[in-house]
């Protein structure tokens, strides 16, 4: 059975950004296409002085699905706090998806500000989805302070480089069988979030990979296919690996050479 | 709606006769293709001429359909092939440079991904590159050249609409309404989202920079997974440098965020930009429907075009021409998305009448 984030269950375990497409158009085609469970929105740049990106959050909101908003570009805790304010009022949902950056070229989380952020906005209320790394520590400690879902990255944000970490994210899984797992950040291809929900994971989050590609719509459907591909796999506990040749048909009593 | 019949002795003529308003790029574009072909023509612009408050004042003028295939839909490329020989042919100075696409060191497979989507390009080493572009000598090994496009300054090309209007008898109206048999165009780009609901804003912010220590001569693109920017040389060592896609429908606000990524990009493609003045900051919101396509709809008696987005110098010839091509002869225009009546017949019906 599907784990419930924050008490909702999601119809499709596919996360999609909507930042970066080619336009709205597009976009709204990517989610008719893949029917992704949850639609991931940045709200700080889309933030004038008078909320005049209200028009797309407009848009946002008629796809229907679940919104997920998020504080991607802030770098510090007060920031992300403010947008997290600002994402309850414009969307009417305690989801927040806290996302504070702790380097530039890595866009790789600032996990003190991040357990700093998420016990603040727990305390208030907010269901919060921190973006994380897959140190075990920081994930016990963001448990601690009232995250119920964790979201550990792939590999770097936009890079493409799918699970860099296999290993890593194995333990979270094992060390954590009754928290929703997201991978979130660093997915490229649709095999590689497959192999993600092989290693049992239960939503994959992603964003550049689908927006950039030549066929936005297209390459969200061969997500949402290979997700549930692997989501199967694992449902069906698969085989384990050996070393050597199994024969699937007996060969006793076989002629041979 | 409909061209106004005026019965002679030597039979029934149609007079086409229509009250464009607004007169950024695309009101312009429109009266230009109208009056030329015989058309009557009133222009209503409350702010007189082009200026600071359109979005047209502020843009880039790249006349390049192959480069804005790579994220825009086949029309773009197709109809804007035709820009610069119209622009050219209404007193626009066009620059016949090409354009060229350049990468920064670790973002270089953004330039195999931009060839994929593109097309009528070269593929150009560093010896090439600095053929073409001298400053930029030692800086880039790979680059891609689109040698078909052209580039024209904005304003210039704007001066141009209007001085050749003018010496045809239409002068820019800053008030009035139109008479009961002239036909509405309504052209004020996001102004009429009061009456296209599906009309969003996409803001953008641009700078206009003096780099005498540079002679750029062709648009560059310089490719970023985040900021893809480009720079427009103006001549006489300006440029203009832009420009973010934020959606929002907000028309003024620089952030200091916006202004420190084009800086940075611009300075990391050659620092020569470190030293340059910065003339003037601009920010506007383009008019775009959910597709980025324009649209020529006509209700309640209006005639609408609109939604041009990032591409107002690039398909607002295509645009004028099918509006003209719909008064004159009733061809369903390409951009159309309901119901257009058919004016052949209700030329007819009217005759009849």
């Amino acid at each position: 059975m599907s784990k419930l984030f924050y008490d909702t269950e999601l119809k499709n375990p596919l996360m999609l950004g909507t930042a970066q497409y080619p336009s709205p158009s597009i976009l709204a085609d990517a989610f008719k296409m893949s029917g992704a469970g949850v639609a991931t929105v940045s709200l700080r740049r889309e933030s004038g002085a008078d909320r005049a990106g209200q028009e797309f959050w407009q848009l946002i909101k008629d796809l229907n699905v679940p919104v997920l908003p998020n504080t991607a570009g802030c770098y510090t805790v007060k920031e992300a706090v403010t947008t997290a304010h600002m994402a309850r009022e414009v969307f009417g949902t305690p989801w927040i998806k806290l996302e504070i950056i702790g380097h530039t070229d890595t866009l790789q989380p600032d996990v003190y500000g991040l357990v700093e952020g998420a016990r603040i906005l727990s305390e208030e209320g907010f269901q919060v989805f921190p973006y994380t790394t897959e140190d075990m520590v920081v994930a016990e400690r963001l448990l601690e302070v009232g995250c119920e879902v964790l979201m550990p990255w792939g590999a770097p944000i936009g890079s493409g480089l799918g699970l860099n970490n296999e290993h890593g994210l194995r333990m979270l899984r094992a060390h954590f069988p009754d928290v929703p797992l997201v991978v979130d950040a660093g997915i490229g291809l649709p095999s590689q979030a497959a192999h993600a929900m092989e290693l049992g994971y239960d939503a994959i989050l992603l964003n550049t990979a689908v927006a950039k590609a030549g066929d936005p719509p297209l390459m969200a459907k061969a997500f949402a296919d290979a997700i549930c591909a692997g989501k199967a796999a694992y449902d069906a506990d698969p085989m384990e690996p050996r070393d050597m040749a199994e024969p699937s048909t007996p060969v006793i009593g076989k002629a041979f050479l | 709606m409909g061209p106004f019949i005026i019965s002679t002795r030597f039979g029934v003529q149609m007079m086409i006769d229509v009250t464009i308003k607004g007169a950024g790029v695309l009101g312009l574009s429109i009266a230009t293709e109208i009056s030329v072909r015989g058309g009557k023509v009133t222009i209503i612009d409350p702010n007189g001429a082009p200026g600071p408050h359109g979005c047209s004042w502020w843009a880039g003028g790249m006349l390049a359909p192959f480069c804005e295939g790579e994220s825009a839909e086949e029309p773009v490329v197709r109809l804007g092939q035709d820009a610069i020989a119209w622009w050219e042919k209404n007193g626009a100075d066009i620059t016949y440079n090409g354009s060229m696409v350049i990468a920064l060191g670790r973002d270089i497979k953004e330039l195999a991904r931009f060839g994929r989507r593109t097309s009528n390009f070269e593929n150009i080493d560093a010896d090439k590159i600095t053929e073409l572009e001298p400053d930029l000598e030692g800086r880039y090994r790979k680059a891609l050249y689109f040698p078909s496009e052209a580039h024209l300054a904005p304003r210039q090309a704007l001066d141009a609409l209007v001085s050749q209007l003018k010496h045809n008898n239409i002068e820019i109206q800053t008030s009035g309404e139109a008479d009961a048999h002239s036909t509405i165009i309504d052209c004020r780009g996001l102004a009429a989202q009061d009456k296209l609901t599906d009309l969003r804003g996409v803001k953008g912010e641009m700078l206009i920079l003096h780099c005498p220590d540079l002679n750029l001569k062709r648009p560059i693109r310089l490719l970023h997974p985040r900021i893809p920017l480009y720079i427009v040389p103006r001549g006489d060592g300006i440029y203009m440098l832009g420009a973010t896609m934020i959606e929002a429908g907000e028309r003024s606000r620089i952030t200091a965020r916006s202004m420190l990524e084009m800086l940075t990009a611009a300075y990391a493609l050659h620092p020569s930009f470190g030293e340059a003045e910065i003339l003037e900051i601009g920010v506007d919101a383009r008019p775009a429907f959910n597709d980025n396509l324009p649209r020529i709809r006509y209700e309640g008696n209006t005639i609408y075009a609109n939604g041009l987005y990032r591409h107002g110098y690039l398909l607002a010839p295509s645009v004028a021409q099918q509006v003209a091509n719909y008064l004159f002869d009733g061809t369903r225009p390409e951009f159309s998305d309901g119901d257009m009546p058919n004016t052949k017949n209700e030329v007819h019906h009217d005759h009849c009448a």
